[in-house]
C-alpha cells in the first residue's frame, strides 16, 4: 500500500512563513543589534539565508549567517557508526555576547539542537540563544522549545516531514508523509 | 550501519578511489576545530585509543595525539622501550593484554611490513596504521594528498614525483597508491640502488636524474634520506647524495613551471632538500603538518562506531 | 617375519623400466618375487592394492628432524612417523640441529634413534664444518663409518670457497655427495622472500634469485676442478636450472634437487603476510615454477626432496620479517606432485617415482629405490587419484606450518613397508 503524502507548505506559503520567522526573529530580539543567524547543516543554513535576506530588505542591515555542522557533536555515534560526510562549521563572527539564533529546518526530538548548543558553547558564551524553525513537528525527547515557528504539524512518530528549497533541491516545498497502514 | 571504510585502517593500496575522498572530504571540514578557541569536539568522548609506537616517532605520534584529543578521545601512549616487548613478549601478546584493559582503538607503528594488519586479525579493537615497516604509512599518504588537493583543486592529471630512498619508504608506497588512485601520474626519482627493483611494475615512471623530475613535475614529494643508508652502502656518501639528487634552489629555478614541494620530514636539510627550498615560497611542508591533524581526525571518526565482526571471524586463525 | 603379497597393484618401477599391473612379494626384508597373480604363501599379509600404485619407497634427501635440540617442534621419532605416512621409506635428516651433528658420536645418536622410531629409515648428513661454522672441515671419514650418508651445512652456505673445494676434494675419498645450500649471503642478507614486485609492494626486502645462482655456479665450478660430486640442494630459479644444464653438459659431477613447493607455488602465496609461505630460498615467479618444472621432466634436476622444516607455531604466529624459514613437507610431498605435476600431465608418473626414489637412492648410494628382486623391500603404496584435504591437525610431524592447509590434493598413501615390515598403513 502507497503511503499518503500531504503538502504542507507550498512555495508560496513557504514564503510567507519565512517573511513571518524574520519578522518575529527582530522583533523577539529588540531589532537587529549583535543579532546573529546560525543554520544548522543543511537546509537550516538555506534558510537563515532567506531569513536574513528578509531582514535586509526591512532594516537595511546585513546579518551575520554562519553555519553548524553537529555531526561531531551527535550522541548516536557508537550505534549508527559515522555519517558519511561532515559539514562545514563556520561563524563569520565572534558570538562573545551575541544574540544568536539557531536556524533549522524541522523541529523532532530536540537532539539535533542540543548537540548544536553544545557546539556552539565551544565557540563563546553569546548573550541569548534562540531558536526558530521552519517546521515543528512535535515528538520532543529533550526538554527544547523554539522561539519562533514557521508551521505546526502534528506528524504521528513514524511519519516523515521533508523540506524541499530551491537552492539544494530545485523547488520549495514541505511535504507530510504518513506510513500506509496505521 | 558499518563504517565506511571497515574495521581497519591499513595502507592505501586496498582502498577505492571513494573511500580515500572519502577520508579527505572529511578531513576539510574538520581542519577548522584546530582554528577554534576550544580545539575540541566530543565526538570521541569515552573512547580510549592506544598510541602503540614499537619505533620512535615524534611527530606521526603527536599528530595522531593531537587528532585524538581534538576528539575528546582518552589516549595512551605506549613507547617500545616502556613496554615489555622488550623482554620478548609477542606483538600479538602485548596487543591482546591492552584490549583486556578495554581499549576501543590502537594507533600502531612499528618496524616490521604487515605488522599493522597481523595486529588488527588479531584484535576487535580498531587498528590505524601508523607506519608498518618499508610497507605503508597510509595517514602520511592521505595527508600528502589533502594539501596536494588543496593547492591543485583536485588531483587528476597532476605529475607528482617522489623523490630518493623509495626502496625503503612507506610514505613511497602510500603515495604510489593513493595518488595513482586519484588519476595523478606518479614518478619516482632517486638512485637506482635506493628503487625497487620492479619500480616499472608499480606503474609509475623513473627519473634517474633531478633535474628530469623538476623539468616533469607539478610537485616534488622529497623523501628523508636516513643516514643508515650510507652506512648500509647504499650510496657513497650523503655530500655527494645532496651534489646529484638534492632539491635546491639552484634546481628549481630552471623549472618550466612553479613546483610544490612535499617533505614528510624530519628533514635533512642539506641532503635531499636545501633550506631555500624548504622554506621557500613553494614548499608546502608546514601545511602537510597542519592537514596531518585533520586527516588522522577524519580516519577516527570513519572507523569510530564500527562493530568489530572481521576481528570475530580472524580470531580462529591462531 | 611375515610374508606380505602386495596384490593387483600398478608396478611402477623406473629402475626397472616396470609400468604394469601386478603383484610384489615380500620376504624377509627383501623383494621376493615381482610378477603377475603370485599365489599367496601361507600366513601371507594380503595387501589388496587394485587401483593403487606400487612403487620403490620415497627417500627424502632432505630434511629437518630437528632433535637433538628442538624436541619440542619435532623428533626423530615423530619425523621418521611423518615421513612413513607420506610414503617415504627413507629420509637424510640435516645436520644444523643442536649440536650440530658434526662427529662421529652424533652420526650415531641420529642413526639410533632412527632406528627406535621404527619408521621410515633415517639416514644422517653430517656437517661439512665443525658447527656449520664455515671454517674448519668435520671428521667426514670417521662421520661415514658411523654412517653418515652425505655431508652438508644446509641452512647455511658454505661462504669460503676455499673450504668448498676442499670438501668436495675431500669427500671424494669417501664417495659421498657434498650437499650446498647455495645462497650468496651478502645478497641474501635480510631478505624474507622473492625480490620482485610483491616484495616491492609488501615492503619486503627481497631476496634475488642471483643469491642462488651465483653459489650454484661457483659449486659447479669448483666440482668441475676437484671432480667431487656437488648436490645443489632446493634449487628455485629459472637461472640455476641453466647453470645446471651448463654443468651437465660439460659431464660435472653435479646433481640438483628441487622441493615441491617450488614447483607448486609462486611468491603469490606471501600476499597477507602469510608466514607459512615463508621459506629459504623463497617462493619465486611462475616463469621459476615454469622452468623448474621443465628441468624436472627433461632432467636437468634429479631429485625432488621436502625441505621438511618444522616450527612451532608460536614462531610462525608473528610479523613476517620475524617468522623463520620452512614449512613441513613429508606428509604432503607425493600429492602436492601429483596434483601440480603428474596430473596436468608435466611429467609421468614414472617420471615422479624417478625423482623421489630410485634417484635419491642413486645419487646417494643408499638401499631401495627400486622393485628388483633381492632389493631391501622398501615399497609405497598409493592411491594416484584420492582426493583429501590437508588438515594439520592429521599430520604426523609436530610442525603445522604448511602453505597447503585447507586445500584439496590428489593422492593419498595407502601402505609404507619398511626393510619388509608394514610401517603406516591407511585402514579402508
Amino acid at each position: 500500500m502507497a503511503n499518503t503524502s500531504s503538502i504542507v507548505l507550498t512555495a508560496r506559503a513557504l514564503e510567507r512563513t519565512v517573511l513571518r520567522m524574520a519578522d518575529e526573529i527582530v522583533e523577539r530580539n529588540d531589532g537587529t543589534d549583535n543579532l546573529v543567524l546560525v543554520g544548522i547543516q543543511r537546509r537550516g543554513v538555506q534558510i537563515a539565508a532567506r531569513i536574513a535576506a528578509v531582514i535586509k530588505t526591512r532594516e537595511q542591515i546585513d546579518i551575520p549567517i554562519g553555519a553548524l555542522d553537529i555531526t561531531l557533536y551527535r550522541d548516536d555515534l557508537q550505534t549508527v557508526g559515522p555519517r558519511p560526510v561532515v559539514g562545514k562549521t563556520h561563524l563569520p563572527v565572534s558570538i562573545e555576547g551575541a544574540r544568536v539564533v539557531i536556524v533549522d529546518d524541522v523541529l523532532f526530538t530536540g537532539r539535533t539542537i542540543r548537540a548544536a548548543l553544545d557546539e556552539l558553547a565551544d565557540f563563546g558564551r553569546p548573550a541569548r540563544v534562540g531558536l526558530a524553525v521552519l517546521i515543528d513537528r512535535g515528538g520532543r525527547e529533550l526538554p527544547i522549545q523554539p522561539d519562533v515557528v514557521g508551521k505546526l504539524v502534528e506528524a504521528p512518530p513514524g511519519a516523515r516531514v521533508d523540506v524541499f528549497i530551491t537552492e539544494l533541491d530545485g523547488r520549495d516545498e514541505v511535504v507530510l508523509d504518513l506510513p500506509a497502514a496505521q | 550501519m558499518t563504517a565506511p571504510l571497515g574495521k581497519d585502517l591499513l595502507g592505501l593500496e586496498h582502498l577505492s578511489a571513494d573511500q580515500i575522498n572519502l577520508i579527505l572530504d572529511t578531513a576539510e571540514p574538520l581542519r577548522e576545530i584546530s582554528e577554534r578557541a576550544i580545539k575540541k569536539v566530543p565526538t570521541l568522548r569515552g573512547a580510549t585509543i592506544v598510541n602503540l609506537f614499537f619505533e620512535a616517532s615524534t611527530r606521526t605520534r603527536i599528530s595522531f595525539e593531537f587528532a585524538e584529543k581534538r576528539m575528546s578521545a582518552d589516549t595512551v601512549n605506549v613507547a617500545v622501550s616502556a613496554s615489555s616487548v622488550s623482554k620478548g613478549e609477542t606483538l600479538v601478546d602485548t596487543a591482546k593484554n591492552l584490549e583486556a584493559m578495554k581499549i576501543d582503538m590502537v594507533v600502531m607503528r612499528h618496524g616490521s611490513s604487515g605488522a599493522a594488519k597481523f595486529l588488527a586479525e588479531r584484535i576487535e579493537s580498531n587498528v590505524i596504521n601508523a607506519g608498518d615497516g618499508m610497507h605503508e604509512h597510509p595517514t602520511q599518504g592521505l595527508l600528502d594528498m589533502l594539501t596536494l588537493r588543496q593547492r591543485f583543486g583536485t588531483l587528476a592529471g597532476k605529475k607528482i614525483c617522489i623523490c630518493g630512498d623509495v626502496l625503503h619508504s612507506r610514505v613511497a608506497r602510500s603515495n604510489i597508491w593513493g595518488l595513482t588512485k586519484l588519476g595523478a601520474e606518479v614518478a619516482v626519482c632517486g638512485p637506482r640502488s635506493l628503487l625497487p627493483s620492479a619500480i616499472e611494475e608499480m606503474g609509475v615512471t623513473v627519473f634517474s636524474r633531478i633535474e628530469q623530475a623538476i623539468e616533469w613535475a607539478d610537485a616534488l614529494n622529497v623523501l628523508r634520506l636516513q643516514l643508515e643508508r650510507m652506512q648500509a652502502g647504499y650510496i657513497p656518501s650523503l655530500r655527494e647524495y645532496n651534489r646529484v639528487f638534492g632539491v635546491t634552489r639552484e634546481r628549481l629555478e630552471r623549472a618550466p613551471r612553479d613546483i610544490l614541494i612535499l617533505h614528510p620530514g624530519p628533514m635533512n636539510r642539506g641532503v635531499e632538500i636545501d633550506s631555500d627550498v624548504a622554506d621557500g615560497p613553494h614548499s608546502v611542508i608546514l601545511e602537510q603538518v597542519t592537514n596531518g591533524v585533520a586527516v588522522r581526525m577524519a580516519v577516527l571518526y570513519l572507523l569510530a562506531g564500527n562493530s568489530p565482526q572481521l576481528a570475530d571471524a580472524a580470531k580462529g586463525v591462531a | 617375519m611375515t610374508d606380505i603379497l602386495l596384490r593387483g597393484g600398478r608396478l611402477v618401477d623406473p629402475s626397472n623400466k616396470l609400468d604394469a599391473i601386478g603383484d610384489v612379494l615380500i620376504r624377509a626384508g627383501k623383494i621376493e618375487s615381482v610378477g603377475g597373480n603370485i599365489a599367496a604363501p601361507d600366513g601371507a599379509t594380503i595387501v589388496d592394492c587394485s587401483g593403487q600404485v606400487v612403487a620403490p619407497g620415497f627417500i627424502d634427501v632432505h630434511c629437518h628432524l630437528r632433535e637433538p635440540g628442538r624436541e619440542d617442534v619435532e623428533t626423530i621419532a615423530t619425523g621418521a612417523r611423518a615421513a612413513a605416512a607420506g610414503g617415504f621409506t627413507a629420509v637424510c635428516a640435516m645436520p644444523n640441529t643442536d649440536p650440530v651433528t658434526d662427529n662421529q658420536a652424533a652420526v650415531g645418536f641420529v642413526l639410533k634413534q632412527g632406528r627406535a622410531a621404527n619408521a621410515a629409515r633415517v639416514y644422517p648428513i653430517g656437517a661439512i664444518s665443525i658447527g656449520e661454522m664455515g671454517e674448519r672441515l668435520a671428521e667426514f671419514g670417521e662421520m661415514v663409518g658411523a654412517g653418515a650418508v652425505a655431508v652438508s651445512d644446509d641452512g647455511k652456505p658454505v661462504v669460503s670457497a676455499q673450504l668448498m673445494r676442499t670438501a668436495l676434494e675431500y669427500a671424494r675419498t669417501f664417495g659421498i655427495p657434498v650437499a650446498d645450500h647455495c645462497e650468496d649471503p651478502t645478497l641474501a642478507a635480510g631478505g624474507a622472500m622473492n625480490e620482485g614486485l610483491v616484495s616491492a609492494r609488501l615492503g619486503l626486502k627481497g631476496i634475488p634469485g642471483e643469491a642462488e645462482e651465483i653459489m650454484a655456479i661457483r659449486d659447479i665450478l669448483l666440482a668441475k676442478r676437484t671432480g667431487g660430486h656437488v648436490h645443489l640442494c632446493h634449487m628455485s630459479t629459472r637461472g640455476s636450472v641453466e647453470l645446471i644444464r651448463w654443468g651437465k653438459d660439460r659431464n660435472i659431477n653435479v646433481t640438483a634437487e628441487v622441493c615441491p613447493h617450488h614447483l607448486s607455488l609462486t611468491e603469490d602465496e606471501v600476499e597477507g603476510y602469510n608466514t607459512n609461505a615463508k621459506m629459504n630460498p623463497p617462493l619465486r615467479s611462475a616463469d621459476d615454477v615454469a622452468a623448474l618444472c621443465q628441468a624436472v621432466k627433461d632432467g636437468t634436476i634429479d631429485v625432488i626432496a621436502t625441505d621438511h622444516a618444522p616450527h612451532h607455531n608460536d614462531e610462525k604466529e608473528r610479523e613476517f620479517s620475524d617468522a623463520p624459514n620452512g614449512i613441513v613437507g613429508l606428509e604432503t610431498a607425493l600429492a602436492v606432485n601429483l596434483t601440480w605435476l603428474v596430473k596436468p600431465g608435466v611429467i609421468s608418473l614414472s617420471t615422479l617415482i624417478e625423482k623421489m626414489s630410485c634417484a635419491p637412492a642413486r645419487l646417494f648410494h643408499l638401499p631401495g629405490g627400486s622393485l628388483r628382486r633381492g632389493v631391501a623391500a622398501d615399497v609405497t603404496v598409493f592411491n594416484p587419484t584420492a582426493e583429501w584435504v590437508v588438515d594439520p591437525k592429521l599430520f604426523k610431524t609436530k610442525g603445522r606450518n604448511s602453505p597447503y592447509v585447507g586445500r584439496t590434493l590428489t593422492g593419498r598413501v595407502g601402505c609404507t613397508i619398511v626393510d619388509g615390515r608394514i610401517v603406516h598403513q591407511v585402514q579402508g
